[in-house]
């Protein structure tokens, strides 16, 4: 094994026993885990990751539940168990809690418990972070889901379309569905930001780029896909409650509006979600097949290729979902070449997968036997993919159950297999336990045999012409014997799912502990003993191979005798390393943070905010959204950008590392700028709805429509554009004298301020309920507005912050990324106001 | 044997190389919807000919084409940089420089034949309809 010329070894020596056993102490007592009713107080990776995770199960658990209520009903024609209202919110609930209770949330849980032992780290850069998407997640999950207890769940399809949802739907189930996701979608970009950020700077020393294990690599694509795939959506939602609680006709025709940039938006989200919760999967694929086949991926470079391929086509197919709606043909014929393209690096990885097995000599676990099973039943679902890809045929298949009879074969045979697979391989990695090879065997062949009899029969149901989301047939149809075979099979599936659970919650106090490795894997999160310390990892290894456990000669010994960096936690806190993108060289000694109920009180909060503005109750959803904002603050003031004791720290090995770094080199600033790409792609999908209104609909905007009154908006755009200069300013003379910085932040705030309130006058006398073009234009500049206000707060921040010396010329975290920030609120107001004042006259 | 630990340094590297190519097929993708969407919608209707909107598809295809082979060109001369051979999986400088240059070219290849796909729609389809 070759590697760079100085590279570094671990210590020779061991360190003397007693030391060893003083350092272990120090690091348990730093990372130990609250315990009675404090232990959920816990923000680790090892106790969040598991709680997400089991949560992610449990929701997976009730969508399953409905659905075989749903087959129940479905079993034979006329049935009449449940009506069609109530039949309406089991089939929104089912598609809604998969995909976004169970499917996405079940990866970014996962990964948050796992991909810091896969990195040997010991936790992700933004522990609170995690623990308050979960307990949001929590939350916002359990108050959709609950709904359906009061009747008064979504019923109009997980993708919600207006006008149903608009004209049609009675009560409340449509703004829980938006406001409750919503709600969570800010947790999964959280997770994203967490994800992001782990991979690229939480790498053990050495793992250069070309090494990390393909799980990263596939982490950091879905990451990156949630960033600009969910933010449309979240634009959506908003188009939609806006519309629905205070009547801004966005998909009203009658006012201008158009229902089909719901659909866009809805898909755009919609396309690479598949994908997003695809990928995942096959990163757990991509991390088993190397384990069983003995041997290392056959084609890294040709998987990453697959990866990043899927990833980018993936964003380019929403339109396939409504090749129905009567969009110009050519635009459907575009959107089709695209959905086939997107079969080749999906392709690729699998034909990787198949040539490892195929190389190495492979064991039958369960694990792989349920990798083997996804393999054929995805394959399945992809090949009727690349039909319904192609626009004569889809026209005739839409809406009927051979869609349902695919997207459930892509979806199980391509994410829950794998994921049942993986909750077999890792297991032990939880509680130090196998679960029952036994039990997995017939698990796996209930799933596998209940799966083929539930949805092979749902393809010939559509195609003899039975559509999706019926709450009953007629007899006369003939479809009786093909339904019945489904709610067979069905109840065999759930059957497996059933074993798969017990499985899992048999006691297991007499079973021996897994030993160490027990797979024999090559991969990082392997070093873990049986059970495993909170501490995730004894000391960070330097890594030199893909596979260090197979490659790296004395390397489990020499992690477990602390010979690599950071064996000792001498300051008593929780400390892991920062490294550079590329080459993984160390750059920062991070301090990460520890219990806390802020992330959990924080949530509760911003819960009330969602959940009181369901009900239209806006002064206690105002009061809960104020409380969430001074609990972040809080968090933010006692626990961010802290100033450490020292410059540096010895982390072992010979290197000293900075405690304290700002700018492109830190964490925060990396995370910063990864949300507000999120928040910038979401602006960019209301410009996008605004330049649709115009080619849709022919009196969107046109030379008659009246000019908007120059004035406010030139004078906010004006004070915007000297509030970022001030801001920037700011961050360059704080690093000279307290007087420039004080002076140049106190011009920012007075013209933020001004800025705001100009850009809130914009829209002038302009009714938005009237039309969708008035609509848009107090959207765009509430829109940018918000943004403004948030940076006037966030400059405020800082100067409380220097005045409370948590900031010095030195230590420069907090105004450094609040510049960041100002970059995109300029951006964010200099398009607003180009396209409002300027696109008009352009016609 | 040549000393290949060598490579260029970390700080030469960008991973945003292997976003270029899919990103100019996205670019391409949504700049031949747009332009067909807003030809079928404003310049003529449902019925009418996609006329010059063809000749701007076929334009847009030979710049994003044009960029993608500069960028293959660029992963390929990386992915040859001095003597080692895939699969790039040493801990050095050189085969991080290889590997990024290797699949910076793969992802240059699928996103070439994504846009000559895509492209290829306004080879056959001449109307709006």
């Amino acid at each position: 094994m070759k590697t760079a010329k100085g590279d570094v070894e671990p210590l020779e020596e061991p360190f003397s026993e007693a030391l060893q056993e003083a350092q272990k102490q120090r690091l348990r007592a730093a990372w130990k885990t609250p315990t009675g009713w404090r232990y959920w107080s816990a923000v680790n990776n090892t106790e969040v990751g598991v709680w997400y995770t089991a949560t992610a199960f449990g929701f997976f658990l009730f969508g399953g539940l409905l659905a075989l209520v749903m087959r129940v009903q479905l079993a034979v024609p006329d049935n009449t168990l449940l009506d069609a209202n109530t039949y309406d919110q089991f089939f929104t609930l089912h598609g809604s809690v998969m995909m976004f209770l169970f499917a996405v949330p079940v990866f970014e849980a996962f990964s948050i418990m796992v991909l810091p032992e896969m990195l040997g780290a010991r936790d992700l850069p933004f522990p609170r972070l995690s623990s308050y998407g979960f307990w949001c997640y929590l939350i916002g999950g359990v108050f959709v889901c609950g709904s359906l207890f009061f009747g008064q769940a979504p019923m109009g399809g997980w993708f919600m379309y207006p006008p149903l949802t608009t004209q049609y739907t009675e009560g409340y189930g449509v703004d829980i569905w938006l406001l409750g996701l919503s709600f969570i979608e800010v947790a999964s970009i959280a997770a994203a930001v967490e994800l992001i950020v782990g991979v690229l700077k939480c790498r053990p020393p050495g793992m250069r780029i070309n090494l990390i294990p393909l799980y990263s690599w596939y982490i950091l694509v879905v990451a990156a896909m949630i960033l600009f795939a969910f933010p449309p959506l979240i634009a959506g939602d908003i188009l939609l409650e806006v519309e629905r609680a205070f009547d801004w006709p966005f998909f009203d025709p009658e006012r201008g509006g158009d229902p089909l940039l719901w659909q866009h938006l809805f898909w755009i989200f919609g396309h690479p979600e598949v994908y997003i919760v695809f990928l995942p999967s096959i990163a757990l694929v991509a991390m088993i097949v190397p384990t069983f086949a003995k041997t290392p991926m056959v084609g890294y470079g040709w998987v990453v290729l697959a990866a990043v391929g899927t990833g980018f086509l993936s964003f380019g197919l929403w339109i396939h979902h409504m090749f129905t709606t009567g969009l110009p043909g050519v635009s459907l014929a575009l959107f089709s070449a695209a959905s086939e393209a997107i079969a080749i690096p999906t392709g690729v990885q699998l034909f990787c997968f198949i040539a490892t097995l195929l190389v190495g000599r492979v064991k039958m676990k369960v694990p792989m036997l349920f990798v083997l099973g996804g393999f054929s039943t995805f394959i399945i679902g992809g090949l009727t993919g690349v039909m319904v890809a192609l626009v004569p045929f889809d026209l005739q298949a839409h809406d009927s159950y051979f869609v349902v009879g695919h997207l459930h074969s892509v979806l199980i045979g391509g994410t829950i297999f794998p994921i049942i697979g993986a909750a077999y391989y890792f297991f032990p990695l939880i509680g130090g336990k196998h679960l029952s090879e036994k039990l997995g065997r017939l698990s796996f062949w209930l799933m596998f045999v209940g799966f083929n009899v539930t949805f092979v029969p749902m393809h010939l149901t559509g195609l003899l012409g039975m559509p999706r989301r019926v709450f009953t047939y007629l007899e006369e149809l003939g479809l009786g014997a093909l339904n019945m075979a489904s709610t067979v099979g069905a109840f065999i599936l759930g059957l497996g799912v059933l074993v798969f659970v017990i499985d899992v919650f048999r006691p297991k106090k007499n079973q021996p502990y897994a030993k160490r490795n027990p797979w024999g894997a090559g991969t990082l999160e392997w070093l873990a003993p049986m059970p495993d310390e909170a501490w995730g990892v004894r000391s960070i290894p330097e890594i030199d191979s893909r596979y260090p456990l197979w490659d790296q000669p004395n390397f489990v010994r020499d992690v477990d005798e602390g010979r690599f960096y950071l064996p000792d936690a001498e300051e008593g806190l929780r400390e892991t390393l920062v490294t550079s993108p590329v080459d993984a060289q160390p750059i920062q000694c991070l301090r990460v943070a520890g219990p806390t109920w802020l992330a959990m009180i924080a949530a509760i909060f911003t819960g009330g905010l969602f959940i009181f503005s369901t009900f239209h109750m806006y002064t206690p959803a105002l009061i809960s959204g104020a409380l969430a904002f001074v609990t972040v603050v809080r968090w933010l003031w006692t626990g961010t950008a802290v100033i450490p004791e020292k410059k540096e720290k010895h982390v072992g090995l010979g290197l000293t590392l900075p405690l304290y770094r700002s700018g492109p080199k830190s964490v925060g600033w990396w995370g910063m700028l990864i949300m507000m790409l999120g928040d910038m792609t979401a602006f960019l999908a209301l410009i996008f709805g605004y330049f649709f209104y115009w080619t849709a609909d022919t009196d969107f905007v046109t030379a008659d429509t009246p000019a908007l009154d120059t004035l406010w908006p030139a004078v906010g755009a004006a004070a915007i554009v000297g509030s970022w200069l001030a801001t920037y300013a700011a961050k360059r003379l704080n690093r000279r004298t307290a007087a420039g910085f004080y002076g140049a932040i106190a011009v920012a705030l007075g013209l933020g301020a001004l800025g705001s309130w100009a850009l809130l006058r914009a829209p002038g006398a302009l009714d938005p309920t009237a039309h969708v073009y008035p609509a848009m234009v107090w959207l765009l500049f509430g829109w940018s507005a918000l943004h403004a206000i948030v940076g006037v707060i966030m400059q405020l921040y800082c100067l409380a912050r220097r005045i409370a010396r948590r900031m010095d010329g030195e230590h420069d975290i907090d105004i450094v990324n609040v510049t960041l920030y100002w970059h995109f609120v300029l951006v964010t107001v200099v398009i607003t106001t180009a396209v409002l004042l300027g696109f008009p006259r352009l016609l | 044997m040549i000393d290949d630990t060598q490579g260029p340094e970390e700080e030469t590297e960008s991973l945003w190389w292997l976003t270029v190519a899919p990103a100019a097929w996205v670019a391409h993708l949504l700049a031949s919807y747009a332009t067909v969407a807003v030809w079928c919608a404003k310049v003529t209707d449902r019925d009418g000919a996609l006329g010059d909107a063809r000749w701007m598809v076929a334009a847009y295809t030979a710049v994003a084409l044009a960029l993608i082979g500069w960028v293959a060109v660029h992963g390929f001369r990386r992915h040859r940089f001095g003597e080692g051979v895939r699969p790039h999986e040493l801990d050095t400088p050189g085969d991080r420089h290889r590997f990024l240059g290797f699949a910076t070219f793969l992802l240059a290849g699928v996103s070439a034949v994504a846009t000559v796909y895509v492209s290829l729609v306004v080879v056959f389809i001449g109307s709006c309809q």
